[in-house]
C-alpha cells in the first residue's frame, strides 16, 4: 500500500526531485534559511507599522490561505469558506472574551475564550466541509461560497450575538506575565510562531500517512476507495484540519484588528483569501505566504503607486483583478510557478518532468 | 409523474398535502382564529405573491447560469456581473429614450455581446479545465465589479416603471369581508404580475426551444456528451458561444427586471450570483426546469421568511440548500 502512495508522490516533482521523500524540505536551502532570519529579527529591521501593517497582516492573511492550500493542493477541494470560518472564530473570541459590547460579550479570560473559538470554529468548519464533500469540483466552490454568504448575511442581520452590521469593537486583548501581547513586537512573535507552527504543520502532514492518502483521494478517488480508503472521511478530516488552521489565523485577525464586523468576512474577503492562495500558488505551503505578501503590498501601495502615476488610487481592486487573471492565465501554479520555469529555462540541462505544472 | 407516485408515495402524498393546505390559504376566507395566529391573510398573500414574483426574477438569472453550466461544465461566477452590467444598460437606455422595452432588448443584445466575447476570448482557450475556468470568471467579476463602480458609481439606480404599467389592479382573491359583508379584494401591483408573467413565458419558450426544436437537440446532446456531439460534426464552438450569448442575455433581461422593481447598485451582483447560486443547487445544476422550481423555492422561502421570521430570512434559505444537499446531494431536479 505504501508503495502506491510512494509512486504518486514520487510523480509531483517539485517536492522530491533533489532530496529523499521524507525529510525537511529546507533544511538544506539557504534561501530558506536567510528567510527565517531576517523574519526572526524583523523587529530591528521595520517600524511599527511594517511590522503590523504589513508582516503581521501578511502572515495572518498568508495562514487563512494556507489553510486553503491544504485543502485544494493536497485535497483538491477549492473551499471558499475559509474566511468565513477564521471570521466565525473572530466572532468567537469576541462574544466569549471581553470587547466593548457587554451586553454580548460573556467576559470569559481569553485562555478560556479561545480554546472555545478555535473548537466551536473547527467544528463549523467541518459540518461545513462534510456538506462540501458531498459534491466535487467546481460544485464544492459554489456551495462553500453559499456558506460564505450565508454567514455574511446572516452576521448582518442578527443582533443576539453578532451585534448586527456594526459588530463587535474593542475586543480585548491578551495581557499576561507582565507583557502586553498586542503590543508591536510581542504581537508580531505570536503571529510568526503560529505561522511557522501551521506552516510546518501543513509540510509534515503532507508527508504524513494521512496527507499522502489524501493526495491520492485528490488524484484517484475511485481507485483510493478500492484499496479500502474512506474517501470521504480524508476529506472530511482534512477540512477539519484546514478549519483549525483558518480558527488560529481568525483569533490573530481579531487580535489584530480589535473589532469584527460583516465587512471582514464579506463575499469579496472570502474571494481574497482565494486570490491570495492561487497567486502565490496551492502545490506548496510557501505559495500562499508569498501572495499574501504581495496582496498586503498592494493593497497597501498601490493607491500611492497609482496615484503617482497619474491614475485614480481607488482602482486598487482592478489592479488585483488584472493580476489575478493574468497569473491564472499564465501559470497555474502562481508565482511559485513562474519562478520554477524561469528556473528551468536557466537550467536546461537540470531534469524536471515538467515542474510543477499543476492541479490549480 | 405518476412514476413518482409510485416509487415515492410517501412523499407524494405529503407534497398532495402541502399543495391543498397552500392553495387553501390562498383562496379561502381565513377563520378569525388563524388571523390571530398568524396575523392578517393580507400580509401572508402579498408575501406569496412577492415571493413568486422574485422567483421570477430569480428564475431569469440563474436559467443563463445553469444553461452555461449544464452544456460547458462552467461556473460562470461573473454572472453576477452580467446581471448588474445589464440593469445599468437598461437604466441608461430607459432614461435616455424613455422607452422601457428598448431597454430590455438593448441590454439583451449587449450584456450577449459581452458573452460572446468572453466565450470567444477566454472560455475556448481553456476549455475542459473546469477549475481554471472558474477562477477566471472569479476575476472578471472583480475586474467588472470595479469598471462598473467607476463607469457608474456607487449610488442607487432604479429604472422608471412605464406609465402603462405603474399602479396596483385587483386580484379576485378575497383577503378579507368587511362588517357589512363586502368582500375586500387584493391589490398587487401590476408590473410584477406583468414581469412574472413575462419570465414564464420565457421559461416555457425556453423549455419549448429545447425539447421540440432541432437548435435545442443539439444542446441537449451537448449537455449529455459533448465530444460524441463534436464527433457527429455539430460545429459544437458556434453551439458554445450561442448558448453563451443565451445565458448571459438572460442575465442582462434580469438585470432590468431587477432594476426595474428593486434597485441597482455595487453589490447587487454578489447577490444575485449567490442566488442563483443556491437557486440551482437547489434545483438542480444544468436543469432548466430544476432552475424554476428552485426560484420559486428560494423566492418565496425568501419573502416568507422576511415576513414571519424577518431575522433569519436569510438562514431559511440557505437551510432548504442544507437540506437539498443532504437529501439529494444532485439537486431536485437533475438527473443524475
Amino acid at each position: 500500500m505504501s508503495l502506491a502512495h510512494d509512486a504518486r508522490v514520487a510523480v509531483r516533482p517539485a517536492d522530491v526531485a533533489q532530496r529523499p521523500a521524507r525529510t525537511w524540505p529546507e533544511i538544506n536551502n539557504p534561501a530558506a534559511w536567510i528567510v527565517a532570519v531576517i523574519l526572526l529579527i524583523m523587529p530591528l529591521i521595520a517600524s511599527g507599522f511594517f511590522l503590523i501593517e504589513i508582516f503581521a497582516t501578511t502572515l495572518i492573511l498568508g495562514i487563512m490561505a494556507l489553510s486553503l492550500m491544504f485543502l485544494a493542493g493536497y485535497g483538491g477541494m477549492v473551499s471558499l469558506m475559509q474566511l468565513t470560518i477564521a471570521g466565525f472564530s473572530a466572532y468567537m473570541v469576541a462574544v466569549f472574551g471581553v470587547s466593548g459590547n457587554a451586553n454580548i460579550s460573556l467576559g470569559w479570560p481569553w485562555w478560556l475564550a479561545v480554546p472555545m473559538a478555535l473548537a466551536l470554529a473547527t467544528a463549523f468548519g467541518t459540518l461545513g466541509g462534510a456538506l462540501a464533500v458531498r459534491t466535487e469540483g467546481i460544485y464544492t466552490i459554489m456551495i462553500t461560497l453559499a456558506i460564505g454568504a450565508a454567514f455574511y448575511y446572516f452576521t448582518n442581520q442578527n443582533w443576539a450575538i453578532f451585534n448586527g452590521h456594526t459588530g463587535i469593537n474593542t475586543v480585548a486583548t491578551p495581557h499576561f506575565w507582565g507583557v502586553n501581547w498586542r503590543a508591536d513586537i510581542p504581537f508580531y512573535y505570536v503571529v510568526l510562531a503560529v505561522a511557522a507552527l501551521c506552516y510546518f504543520a501543513v509540510e509534515y502532514l503532507s508527508r504524513a500517512p494521512f496527507g499522502l492518502a489524501l493526495q491520492g483521494v485528490r488524484d484517484n478517488p475511485r481507485r483510493m476507495a478500492a484499496l479500502g480508503f474512506n474517501v470521504n472521511a480524508h476529506r472530511v478530516a482534512a477540512y477539519a484540519f484546514a478549519s483549525f488552521v483558518a480558527a488560529l489565523a481568525g483569533v490573530l485577525q481579531v487580535w489584530n484588528y480589535r473589532q469584527i464586523s460583516p465587512g471582514s468576512v464579506s463575499v469579496g474577503a472570502c474571494i481574497d483569501v482565494l486570490i491570495i492562495a492561487v497567486v502565490g500558488g496551492i502545490t506548496r505551503p510557501i505559495g500562499p505566504f508569498i501572495g499574501a505578501l504581495i496582496f498586503v503590498l498592494l493593497r497597501t501601495f498601490a493607491l500611492d503607486f497609482l496615484v503617482r502615476l497619474g491614475l485614480d488610487g481607488n482602482r486598487f481592486r482592478l489592479l488585483i483583478g488584472l493580476g489575478f487573471l493574468a497569473i491564472v492565465f499564465w501559470s497555474s501554479d502562481g508565482v511559485i510557478g513562474l519562478w520554477q520555469r524561469w528556473r528551468q529555462s536557466r537550467r536546461p540541462a537540470a531534469n524536471r518532468p515538467g515542474g510543477g505544472r499543476g492541479h490549480g | 409523474m405518476s412514476r413518482f407516485v409510485e416509487r415515492h408515495p410517501a412523499w407524494a402524498l405529503i407534497s398532495i398535502i402541502a399543495i391543498a393546505v397552500g392553495l387553501w390559504l390562498v383562496f379561502a376566507v381565513w377563520p378569525p382564529g388563524l388571523e390571530e395566529a398568524i396575523g392578517r391573510k393580507r400580509v401572508f398573500l402579498n408575501a406569496v405573491f412577492n415571493g413568486i414574483t422574485l422567483g421570477g426574477l430569480y428564475f431569469l438569472v440563474a436559467s443563463g447560469f445553469t444553461l452555461i453550466f449544464g452544456l460547458m461544465r462552467n461556473v460562470n461566477l461573473a454572472h453576477g456581473s452580467l446581471y448588474l452590467f445589464g440593469g445599468y444598460v437598461g437604466y441608461a437606455i430607459s432614461t435616455a429614450t424613455g422607452s422601457w422595452l428598448l431597454s430590455f432588448i438593448v441590454a439583451f443584445i449587449l450584456t450577449a455581446l459581452v458573452g460572446v466575447l468572453l466565450q470567444l476570448i477566454v472560455f475556448r482557450r481553456m476549455e475542459g479545465q473546469d477549475l481554471r475556468q472558474t477562477m477566471v470568471t472569479i476575476g472578471l467579476s472583480i475586474v467588472f465589479a470595479d469598471l462598473m463602480l467607476w463607469a457608474c458609481g456607487g449610488d442607487f439606480y432604479q429604472i422608471q416603471t412605464p406609465n402603462w404599467l405603474i399602479g396596483p389592479i385587483e386580484l379576485p382573491l378575497v383577503t378579507a369581508i368587511k362588517s357589512s359583508g363586502e368582500p375586500v379584494y387584493l391589490r398587487y401591483p401590476l408590473v410584477r404580475l406583468v414581469i412574472f408573467a413575462a419570465s414564464v413565458v420565457i421559461g416555457v419558450a425556453m423549455w419549448l426551444a429545447l425539447n421540440r426544436t432541432r437548435a435545442g437537440m443539439i444542446i441537449r446532446a451537448g449537455v449529455d456528451d459533448r465530444d460524441i456531439l463534436a464527433a457527429t460534426g455539430v460545429r459544437i464552438q458556434l453551439v458554445f458561444v450561442a448558448v453563451f450569448a443565451l445565458g448571459a442575455g438572460l442575465a442582462g433581461i434580469a438585470g432590468v427586471v431587477g432594476g426595474t422593481f428593486q434597485s441597482l447598485s455595487p453589490g447587487e451582483d454578489i447577490r444575485f450570483l449567490l442566488a442563483s447560486l443556491v437557486v440551482v443547487i437547489v434545483g438542480g445544476m444544468g436543469s432548466i426546469p430544476g432552475a424554476a422550481l428552485g426560484a420559486l423555492i428560494i423566492g418565496l422561502a425568501e419573502q416568507l421568511g422576511s415576513v414571519y421570521i424577518p431575522t433569519y430570512a436569510i438562514v431559511v434559505t440557505f437551510l432548504i440548500m442544507v437540506l437539498v444537499l443532504a437529501i439529494r446531494p444532485q439537486g431536485l431536479l437533475a438527473r443524475r
